[in-house]
């Protein structure tokens, strides 16, 4: 670890924090329908979308109506993005000619950009036309980011209501999401993006003259070279901040023209946390306890600053196997030192290594280096990030329901060891929140395990290896990792673009997302319904750090012990073998 | 105060034997499933028996001297778990032996009417119905639960209570209950019976004790819920350890993949089996200890709600304070001395029979010298209290010495054409505002001066509150009083709140009040006016010697029908719900320990490298294993004693609690596997048999 890497991260993270605590008062204004400076602009619009939809914003649904009206949102998404790209042979903007998108992959596409994954088995350049990238790719960035922050509303609302039946409005949730957070947070990134040269055109792929002529396969001079341009800026802005990753060209954001300079990098990365961060503050200040928010906020930074750790130790610290072969990797004027396989060179070891955690904290899956060619252990910290269930700030609401879920748990053990029926920002915590939370826990680790165990033993699954050993099966258990907890990040490596892991994958993005969801709006319509016990001595106070390390624990034993074996088989073994 | 259940030992033979068989009955899987933990562990057995049988054959996955060590210490984990609840049942059978004693079945005298000399057929109790009378002479055995209607006597009810002292029975008032399988001991009563056959109080306390209608308590369920969650997830995360390691053997081409044997052990170590084995002992050893505090629980559920109790309604008189006030202070007018006024006031008390006259006498006594003199050889007339002249007093040499509220002094003197002290006047507010009774005393037709009597609270009430308060308890004084009388009683001794001049709708309206809020009630009561505000709170305790409607209301009984009772109601139900909670954590924590035990012995043949992670350093990867699974089963006979005392609940904040206590369960359940496996390890190594 340099001491210029160290320097980087942390103005990352002071930056973070002081963009994230006005965002989250600005969000807790929005979703309370207080008024904010946008309040004339999109008021407007936000009434203007009421009336065309025929929507009632002040009608108030039960958790049931709630998640009805979301998933047939989402189901409507996944329809709509699945003909886009079906049919964008027929339709317009399509200066490549791309035909139609073979329907498993279009499917799998679909589903993940529905879900806020944004894995992808396809590449971006050659495979989408700019009219689904527009019209349906970066449409449901907005919409998956707007369902999870739906989603968290409704459970912050469960908690702050008292004996009521209702927990909101979707609608209501899903336009203000979009029209007065992402939309104005993505139109200010595009336009810093577009002074740091991410293109934003609609013009058809650049030509340019090599220096140099060079061969192709077939023994042909080659002298020119097609360079694709698109309307990556505005598609790029919301990939982040919607931590959706899905980039628009293949090579995500380590692509130059998605990512072209070490300020795009910091900025990209800023707005990768800046809205699950800023949601633990609007939390709080929802709840009138900013504590609250901040204890949270806090036992995301207590996992995810050792995993930094790790990682960055470990891709600074070099490739044993060149040491072995006296190659000089220590970091000095002429060199970055360090792991520089799959790095780019313009973004270095410290930016590289705080992406990968960062993209994998989040649910964003979005790159700038190439995990697989990581350490075995630098590896792992991405890898364990996912599997924790994308609560370390995780997706844009998701993340933050993930992790109360978890508080829920903590507060259930936490209670019964002080005596007394646990409760939790004066709702009881009983038998169903209980079932509720532990199935938010038990879904996504289920299917990434029963997902990777199946592949590895049929020959489907085995054929899109392409690494041998403890890497190959690390590369299995991470493509599983990303889908079912809704990453959508890829360790490479894995062919995915076959029928069997567009298929299985796919189901695993379905099933993290909305077996999920489910059970969190029915927590938080129980929650609703609750009387409040008002606190007392005998209430376990929960924005101590005694109880944010309970919390920590519980996290890393309940949601760490289940994937150890399996980690113990992948990069662990591979550490372990290779420096013996 | 007297406990019964201390007399049984688990040493009597009886009980042990019982023990023992109920520790195999257990094992049927018809009961198991309903604890899906063990239910999993008993599966394990099974199939590993399975395969020691399959390795007899000689077509073994590992060897067979080590998959039978395997299956015979996971049997141990199953059958200690069996032990631990059977042996908390053990403990409430033998109650219930000695109860079904009382339920002998007695030849009752059944009248046609309430009327002693009434035709009487003598039928088995055990036919009588609801509404039938009997009569019940000295020495009978009481048939069933009933109301006295006619008659007083003493009862022996050292059968239901373990209080060897008899109580008196009457009928009307708040002590006319009777319980079946009491003894009359002298007198007679005519009993009104209340219970059918098989509903008796004496029926439910045995089913209680027994653990027959023993049902789930809500945070029981709910961690149930939580444990058949993790029991899942560790499920997955072994079964799927087959293909992971079919896959690696494939791709290092050593090694081979992990054998059955060792997937039942990995599983079963990971499983919370520590705090599943030890549940139900948990829960039936929390009503046992409600026993031994002699108060019976009605439901399961009422135990766990009193941990959850934030506001305890107390009412004053013998709760708070003594029964009876007492008398305080002399204040004499201007021209009479504290020693005329004391000296009259003990002269016009000497024959009052009354807490209150008493307590005059004996404070004369000991504040001025005055000694108790005989009221006969004075050839004094004692005059009684009575409703119309509402004063009592003496007739002594012409003297004419009464005492009684101001009021009917005041008539009194008024009548004698006699004048009522300003200075009188004003002393006797001066003593209502500060909460006490004044008592004025007259000569004559001259007011000597105002004795106080003053509510005197018990000792270490205000100690007990202010606990209650670091537990976050509110606390809140019930009483008849006029509000000022109430607040200076409430303040000395330190009561959050008071309800003064209560009437039982304002006692149910206050609950009301704070459910609406959230909060739960705990009451206590014995009339049968308190019966509603009972029926409405959520932990109500009812003295048993209060009225059977009090005891129907209440979801709890007090045997030793003490007020104060409640407190530690409280923390025994606390202790209910710490002792799971930290048993769940230490649990949980184990798992660490036993990762770094298995992992490596389960794939360094795969991968030599991960032999790194045997920090232990373990001997070999069998001893590894069955080190393991060896912890996991003692560490539940190691913690049988834990899980039927409860953890020690002391009465700090809530941080403070759970500080101590992952202290104590969390980092300790995190460290002790590694050395007790170590320790093991290295006893299996020292006696050859890895």
């Amino acid at each position: 670890m340099t001491a210029n890497g160290i320097l980087q991260i942390a103005l990352y993270f002071i930056v973070l924090i002081a963009a994230a605590v006005p965002l989250g008062r600005y969000m807790a204004r929005v979703y309370s329908g207080e008024p904010v400076f946008l309040s004339r602009l999109a008021g407007h619009m936000e009434r203007w979308i009421y009336r065309f939809c025929r929507i009632n914003g002040a009608q108030e649904m039960t958790w049931k109506t709630y998640a009805g009206g979301l998933f047939l949102f989402n189901l409507a998404g996944i329809i709509t993005l699945y003909l886009l790209q079906r049919l964008q042979g027929f339709l317009p903007l399509n200066p490549h000619g791309f035909p139609a998108v073979p329907p498993d992959l279009a499917f799998n596409t679909a589903v993940s950009f529905v879900t806020n994954t944004n894995w992808q088995a396809y590449g971006g350049e050659t495979t989408m036309s700019f009219f689904t990238q527009m019209t349906g790719l970066a449409v449901q960035n907005f919409a998956s980011a707007a369902s999870g922050m739906a989603v968290l509303m409704a459970f912050i609302r469960g908690v702050k209501r008292t004996l009521s039946q209702t927990i909101g409005n979707v609608w209501v949730d899903l336009t203000r999401s979009v029209i007065y957070i992402l939309l104005p947070l993505s139109l200010i990134m595009a336009l810093l993006l577009v002074s740091q040269g991410v293109v934003q055109t609609l013009e058809s792929p650049a030509r340019v003259q090599l220096l140099e002529n060079t061969m192709d396969e077939g023994g042909h001079t080659v002298s020119g070279q097609e360079i694709p341009l698109g309307p990556a800026a505005s598609q790029v802005a919301i990939k982040q901040l919607g931590t959706n990753g899905g980039g628009f060209f293949n090579a995500n954001s380590a692509h130059p023209l998605e990512n072209p300079t070490p300020l795009s990098n910091f900025m990209e990365m800023l707005a990768i946390l800046l809205i699950p961060a800023a949601l633990c503050i609007t939390f709080g200040r929802m709840l009138k306890d900013s504590k609250q928010g901040w204890a949270l906020l806090a036992a995301m930074m207590v996992i995810l600053i050792p995993l930094l750790g790790v990682c960055l130790f470990n891709e600074q610290a070099g490739n044993i196997s060149f040491w072995q072969m006296n190659i000089d990797q220590t970091a000095s004027s002429l060199q970055s030192g360090g792991n520089m396989e799959g790095k780019e060179v313009r973004l270095g070891v410290a930016n590289s290594a705080l992406w990968a955690i960062v993209t994998t904290a989040a649910s964003n899956g979005s790159v700038n280096a190439m995990h697989d060619s990581f350490t075995p252990l630098g590896g792992l910290a991405p890898l364990l990030l996912m599997q924790l269930g994308e609560i370390i700030f995780g997706g844009v609401g998701s993340g933050l329901y993930g992790m109360l879920m978890f508080v829920l748990i903590t507060v259930f053990v936490a209670g019964l060891m002080v005596g007394r029926t646990p409760e939790y920002l004066g709702k009881k915590i009983e038998a169903f929140e209980v079932k509720m939370a532990s199935l938010v826990i038990l879904i996504p680790a289920t299917v990434v395990l029963i997902g990777t165990a199946i592949a590895v033993v049929i020959n489907p699954g085995l054929v899109g290896i392409s690494n041998a050993g403890p890497h190959g099966f690390s590369e299995l258990l991470y493509a599983f990792s990303s889908a079912a907890n809704n990453n959508g990040s890829a360790f490479a490596g894995l062919n995915a673009n076959t029928i069997f892991y567009n298929a299985t994958l796919g189901c695993s993005m379905l099933i993290g997302r909305f077996c999920l969801m489910i059970p969190v709006l029915a927590a938080a319509g129980s929650l609703a319904r609750k009387k409040h016990v008002p606190a007392g001595a005998g209430t376990l106070p929960t924005h101590t750090p005694l109880f944010v390390l309970f919390l920590v624990a519980v996290i890393m034993l309940v949601g760490a012990l289940t994937f150890i074996p399996a980690l113990a088989l992948g990069p662990i073994a591979e550490h372990l073998t290779w420096i013996r | 105060m007297h406990t019964m259940a201390k007399s049984f030992s688990l040493l009597d033979k009886q009980t042990l034997w019982q023990t023992i068989i109920d520790v195999f009955l257990k094992l049927n899987p018809l009961h198991l499933v309903k604890n899906p933990v063990m239910f999993v562990v008993e599966i394990g057995c099974i199939l590993t028996t399975l395969l020691f049988f399959q390795a007899l054959f000689g077509h073994g996955e590992e060897r067979t001297s080590f998959i039978m060590a395997v299956s015979i210490w996971l049997w141990f984990t199953l059958l200690f778990a069996n032990f631990a609840e059977a042996m908390a049942e053990g403990r409430g059978k033998a109650q219930a032996r000695s109860l079904k004693g009382a339920r002998r079945d007695v030849m009752a005298k059944l009248l046609s009417e309430p009327n002693r000399d009434a035709t009487a057929s003598v039928v088995p109790g055990s036919q009588l119905k609801k509404d039938d009378l009997v009569l019940v002479v000295a020495g009978d055995t009481i048939p069933g639960d009933g109301e006295v209607t006619v008659g007083v006597a003493s009862v022996d009810e050292s059968a239901i209570t373990g209080e060897s002292a008899p109580v008196i029975r009457e009928s009307g008032g708040d002590r006319s209950a009777v319980t079946g399988g009491t003894r009359v001991l002298s007198d007679w009563l005519i009993v009104r019976i209340t219970a059918n056959p098989g509903e008796t109080f004496l029926d439910k306390m045995i089913a209680m004790v027994e653990g027959a209608k023993r049902q789930k308590t809500p945070n029981e369920i709910a961690l149930d819920i939580l444990l058949a969650g993790l029991t899942l997830i560790f499920l997955l995360a072994t079964v799927t350890l087959v293909p992971f390691s079919i896959y690696s053997v494939r791709a290092t081409g050593q090694g081979s993949p992990v054998t059955m044997t060792v997937i039942v052990a990995l599983l079963i170590c990971l499983i919370p089996t520590t705090i599943g084995g030890l549940l139900s002992a948990i829960g039936i050893a929390g009503m046992d200890r409600m026993i031994q505090a002699n108060v019976i629980a009605t439901s399961g559920k009422a135990v766990e709600a009193a941990g959850d109790v934030d506001v305890l309604l107390l009412d004053k008189t013998g709760t708070i304070t003594l029964g009876n006030r007492e008398a305080t202070e002399f204040l004499p007018v201007e021209g009479t001395t504290a020693q005329q006024l004391a000296d009259a006031a003990q002269l016009s008390s000497l024959a009052d029979e009354t807490p209150e006259g008493r307590s005059i006498v004996v404070l004369a006594k000991k504040e001025y010298g005055i000694r108790e003199r005989d009221i006969k050889s004075l050839g004094a007339r004692f005059i009684p209290f009575t409703a119309m002249s509402r004063m009592s007093g003496v007739n002594l040499d012409g003297r004419e010495i009464r005492k009684g509220a101001a009021d009917a002094i005041e008539a009194h003197v008024k009548a004698r054409d006699g004048g009522f002290p300003e200075e009188a006047k004003s002393i006797v507010n001066g003593i209502a505002v500060q909460g006490g009774t004044p008592l004025v005393v007259v000569e004559g037709s001259q007011v000597l001066g105002v004795i106080r009597l003053s509510d005197v609270v018990k000792g270490g009430m205000r100690e007990r509150f202010s606990e209650l308060r670091r537990m976050g308890i509110r606390t809140v004084m019930i009483t008849g009083d006029n509000p000022l009388t109430a607040a200076a009683v409430a303040a000395e001794a330190g009561v959050d709140d008071f309800l003064a001049q209560a009437t039982p709708e304002m006692k149910l309206n206050l609950i009301r009040t704070y459910q609406a809020q959230g909060h739960l009630v705990a009451m206590t009561g014995d009339g049968t006016n308190d019966a509603p505000a009972l029926a409405q709170a959520d932990v109500a305790v009812a003295m048993n010697t209060g009225t059977q409607a009090a005891k129907e209301a209440g979801n709890l009984v007090d045997l030793d029908s003490n007020p104060t009772k409640l407190i530690e109601i409280v923390g025994i139900g606390k202790q209910l719900l710490m002792t799971r909670g930290t048993l769940t954590t230490f649990s949980i924590s184990n798992d660490v320990a036993k990762y770094f035990a298995i992992l490596p012995a389960a794939f360094s043949g795969i991968y030599p490298g991960l032999a790194a992670l045997n920090i232990m350093a373990l001997s070999t990867p069998q001893s590894a294993i069955l080190s393991a699974v060896i912890f996991n089963a003692l560490i539940i006979v190691a913690l049988i004693p834990l899980a039927l005392r409860g953890v020690r609940y002391r009465s700090l904040g809530a941080a403070a609690v759970l500080r101590q206590n992952l202290i104590i369960y969390g980092l300790g359940g995190l460290v002790v596997p590694f050395f007790g496996i170590k320790a093991i390890d290295m006893l299996l190594s020292f006696l050859n048999w890895t």
